[in-house]
């Protein structure tokens, strides 16, 4: 069965989707993750807490509570509306704020990990050949933590693909604007289009299976840099 | 440079605290020697910016790196540092690892890179990944690193730690030449009493984090021979003054004194450094001039201390301390008593460098 106008539709506003809230991820995640590997103060469990909130939480409650925050009485709506952007909820943009909160422990988790297992030496080292603390970040850190910069981009792309809960809250189900993928399969099902679903779902079905093989294959190339070591 | 001072009192664990006050030479090598635990690392890191003390204060040349609270980050001071394990950048080549210095180098003149690449001997690894060398490999490329960056201090903590015997030997003249080279001091941190007396000038002992002694080698002589319980020896700084090729000996000046060592091909004026174990040394009450033995030093009894089997007598001569080691029936024999005068006869001794 090949795919209706809307179907095609739906899979590109999840690709646009995906890709824009990946590049948010990495930009906001990369310093949460660098500040949580670097801190000693108390305030790093409750900040590591919040961020892998969404790992535990239904996806209903997260879409829940920023649907009220996004609302014309909620912080979120009232900071929009100030700036004269509307409100979010039931927009593209709406669905971006809650694809970041709810893939960001997927992002930051990775690049946590990477720059964790960098350790203090090379960036002692780094500090006694005149490198300040911002060339230090630039030179040492990022190139080091690369494999976990890569594991992060493509588990917040494939996360945010595959989110149904929050989007399906705060998103509602209008095509071409909010309908994503996984909700258009849900639709399919509603109406009994058996093999319309089925299209969308193998498609997405093999989507991860080789996302999850490219995560693999970099964890690996990096154990084995590691193994060298 | 001027000298380096150093006031710190430093609380590293409920057990441990280092606390020094002292002043080091502004040139040459200082050996910071001491036990594994005396707090030797954790002073080289204070001084470069890496361990934070509260209310310590340090001065190198004059250049206040540290005052209270007031400190200097420590890219801001002009220093290098060896880490006991290479540690090279792994994501970057060797050429690299030392263009990340070059790039970063502190103004002046130092020594030109080609100079540098060929005194550590690593032209023929530029290319390679630091995961491809050997631990020998590395630890130059780090040496070289580290001087590229056109230091004022270099610091280096056990360098040869993570090397074999062997890699060792063959690492020791690189590093001696680079003494030869360098105008800059060197503060060595080491718990090897044979690197230390190859290559340090002026030695900073610590024990448990307390400053033990300090001073020239050949002051602390004697209180380093005694730190090798199994080979106690003492050390002469000596100058060739002339070659007598008719005997293949030539004569060396240390303080006062004259020796006769044999010719390996040493040249009039060289610097040497002679190592002497302390069962080479023997005593007599007289000058017995028909002996075969070269070297006989009139010398003052400083100190007699029986350590088990056999008896440590420290002297005092005009080439210097020595330290002797006889047995239990040649001490009584003597009737060794401090003050005493004799003559001390070397069998033999070895060039430390």
């Amino acid at each position: 069965m090949p795919l209706s106008n809307d179907d095609l539709a739906a899979i590109w506003l999840t690709l646009k989707l995906a890709s824009t809230v990946t590049v948010i991820l990495l930009l906001i995640g990369t310093p949460i993750a660098w500040w949580l590997s670097q801190t000693t103060s108390w305030f790093k469990r409750p900040v590591a807490a919040l961020v892998a909130l969404p790992l535990v939480l239904p996806p209903t409650v997260i879409g829940f509570y920023l649907l009220v925050a996004m609302g014309p009485q909620g912080p979120i709506g009232q900071f929009t509306q100030w700036f004269g952007l509307g409100l979010l909820p039931f927009t593209f943009w709406g669905l971006v704020v809650g694809s970041v909160f709810y893939s960001l422990p997927f992002v930051v988790q990775p690049l946590y990990n990477a720059m964790t297992a960098i350790g203090l030496r090379p960036l002692e080292v780094a500090a006694t050949l005149r490198a300040s603390p911002w060339d230090r970040f630039i030179t040492v850190v990022l190139p080091l933590s690369r494999p976990g910069f890569i594991t992060a981009a493509v588990l917040g792309f494939a996360h945010t693909v595959g989110e149904f809960g929050v989007v399906l809250m705060i998103g509602g189900n209008i095509p071409a604007e909010t309908r994503l993928v996984s909700v258009q399969i849900y639709d399919h099902v509603e109406a009994l289009q058996y093999s319309q679903a089925h299209s969308l779902s193998a498609l997405m079905l093999v989507f991860s299976f080789i996302v999850l093989l490219l995560v693999q294959g970099v964890s690996r190339q990096n154990t084995q840099r590691k193994g060298h070591g | 440079m001027d000298k380096i001072e150093i006031s710190l009192d430093l609380q590293l664990s409920k057990q441990f605290n280092l606390a020094l006050d002292c002043v080091l030479p502004g040139k040459g090598i200082t050996g910071i020697f001491g036990h594994s635990g005396s707090g030797k690392t954790s002073l080289l890191r204070f001084i470069a910016g890496l361990q934070p003390c509260a209310g310590a204060s340090l001065t190198v040349a004059g250049q206040i790196w540290q005052q209270g609270k007031q400190k200097l980050a420590v890219h801001q001071r002009p220093l290098g540092y060896v880490f006991q394990e290479a540690s090279l950048f792994a994501h970057l080549t060797v050429q690299g690892n030392l263009d990340y210095a070059r790039k970063r180098a502190w103004p002046g003149t130092g020594i030109p890179y080609p100079q540098i690449v060929e005194l550590l001997g690593i032209d023929g690894l530029l290319r390679q990944l630091p995961d491809a060398l050997s631990g020998g490999e590395r630890q130059r490329v780090a040496i070289a690193r580290a001087l590229l960056i056109n230091p004022s201090l270099l610091l280096m903590d056990e360098p040869l730690a993570s090397l074999d015997e062997k890699r060792k030997q063959e690492f020791l003249p690189y590093l001696h030449n680079l003494h030869q080279e360098l105008a800059i001091p060197v503060l060595y941190v080491t718990h090897s009493l044979a690197e230390l007396t190859r290559l340090a000038d002026y030695v900073l002992m610590l024990e448990q984090g307390k400053l033990k002694a300090q001073g020239s080698i050949a002051e602390l002589s004697r209180q380093l021979g005694l730190a090798d319980p199994d080979a106690p020896f003492c050390v002469l700084d000596a100058v060739v003054t002339a070659s007598h090729p008719q005997w293949h000996l030539v004569s060396a000046q240390s303080q006062s004194a004259s020796l006769w060592l044999p010719d390996s091909g040493l040249k009039v004026g060289e610097p040497l450094r002679l190592h002497i174990l302390a069962r080479d040394i023997s005593l007599s009450l007289g000058n017995h001039n028909d002996s075969s033995i070269l070297n006989r030093l009139p010398a003052r009894v400083e100190s007699v201390n029986t350590v088990q089997d056999a008896v440590m007598v420290e002297l005092s001569s005009n080439a210097g301390a020595l330290l002797a080691k006889i047995s239990l029936r040649s001490a009584e024999h003597l009737h060794l008593q401090v003050g005493q005068s004799l003559f001390a006869q070397i069998k033999s001794m070895a060039l430390s460098r």
